[in-house]
């Protein structure tokens, strides 16, 4: 059988894409967005990873709730993207910069 | 080397190269159908370890409803504008440094000599009807029932919010103003006059 180290393998390359994919991009949120969800991915393949070698079934159910809340995540993120989409006529990183005083 | 290592490499291998080419890819449409395949591929990590019911939550609800909606919304906002590699090259330096260090750490930490098998040793078979999904219904709806309801609470918000921040007020459509039609008073709208009654002219 698979050992745990190798599936947290995995999910450790997994995570280092995510935040490799927000660390390079700097043109279009939508790419930004889904590196975040490459991250919930890998995170959520730890806590399953964990729960099956220690017998335990409550690291399924966080699963659960990551899930949840990872959807309502992506939807207000797409929505507040096409409102900004709207206002600036664009979605570039280095142009959200309006805040900047 | 069994055919289940053969198994997880294979998937392994798939939903690494398509994280990769989400975070390379110059379009946005191939970088979300590549995060759909990454999704795949890691269902079928989670059935090696017997979570069959997230497994299939994670296709039905991630790969049908939420990469959909990425979809719509890449398309709806039609940019069509190609990444330049300009701040890819300058940013790189800094990105692969923080991401090799970080994966190396998290090696060292999880590697074979702390996370194998002599340390984790795998559970015992299960026995042929046991069920994942029972067992995990059974523990959300009984002792993790109150974070179950506020996570419906929490996607009825996330509905309400999506919708308000998106629904525009119409414009230029013909549509019902409802307050004026409320408002409307008879007297504005009909006018009865009296006047006498005259015999037909012959």
């Amino acid at each position: 059988m698979v050992s745990l180290s190798e599936f947290l393998m995995v999910a450790a390359v997994l995570f280092g894409l995510g935040i490799a994919g927000i660390i390079l991009n700097r043109k279009n949120v939508i790419i930004l967005l889904m590196s975040i969800e490459l991250m919930l991915l890998a995170v959520n393949t730890n806590f399953i990873a964990f729960s099956y070698f220690q017998g335990n079934t409550i690291g399924e159910v966080f699963v659960f709730f990551i899930l949840t809340v990872a959807a309502a995540e992506a939807a207000i993120g797409l929505a507040i993207l096409v409102v900004l989409f709207r206002r600036l006529g664009s979605i570039e990183v280095e142009k959200l910069d309006k805040l900047k005083g | 080397m069994t055919l289940i290592h053969i198994i997880f490499y294979v998937f392994s291998a798939v939903a690494i190269g398509a994280g990769l080419m989400v975070v390379s890819s110059r379009n946005a449409v191939h970088s979300a159908l590549f995060l759909v395949l990454a999704f795949v591929a890691s269902s079928g990590l989670w059935i090696l370890l017997h979570a069959e019911f997230l497994a299939l939550i994670l296709v039905l609800v991630y790969v049908g409803a939420v990469m959909t909606l990425f979809l719509f919304v890449v398309m709806m906002l039609s940019v069509n504008k190609v990444m330049t590699r300009e701040s890819f090259v300058r940013y790189l330096p800094i990105g692969a440094l923080v991401v090799v260090l970080m994966v190396g750490i998290t090696f060292l930490a999880v590697g074979p000599a702390h996370m194998g098998l002599a340390i984790m040793p795998t559970p015992p078979m299960k026995p042929a009807d046991f069920s994942d999904t029972a067992q995990l219904g059974s523990v959300l709806y009984t002792d993790y029932v109150f974070p179950f309801e506020v996570a419906g609470a929490l996607l009825l918000t996330a509905i309400i919010a999506s919708i308000s921040l998106a629904h525009r007020i119409p414009k230029e459509r013909k549509v019902q103003n409802i307050s004026k039609q409320i408002a409307a008073n008879p007297k504005d709208r009909v006018r009865l006059i009296k006047m006498p009654s005259s015999k037909r002219s012959q």
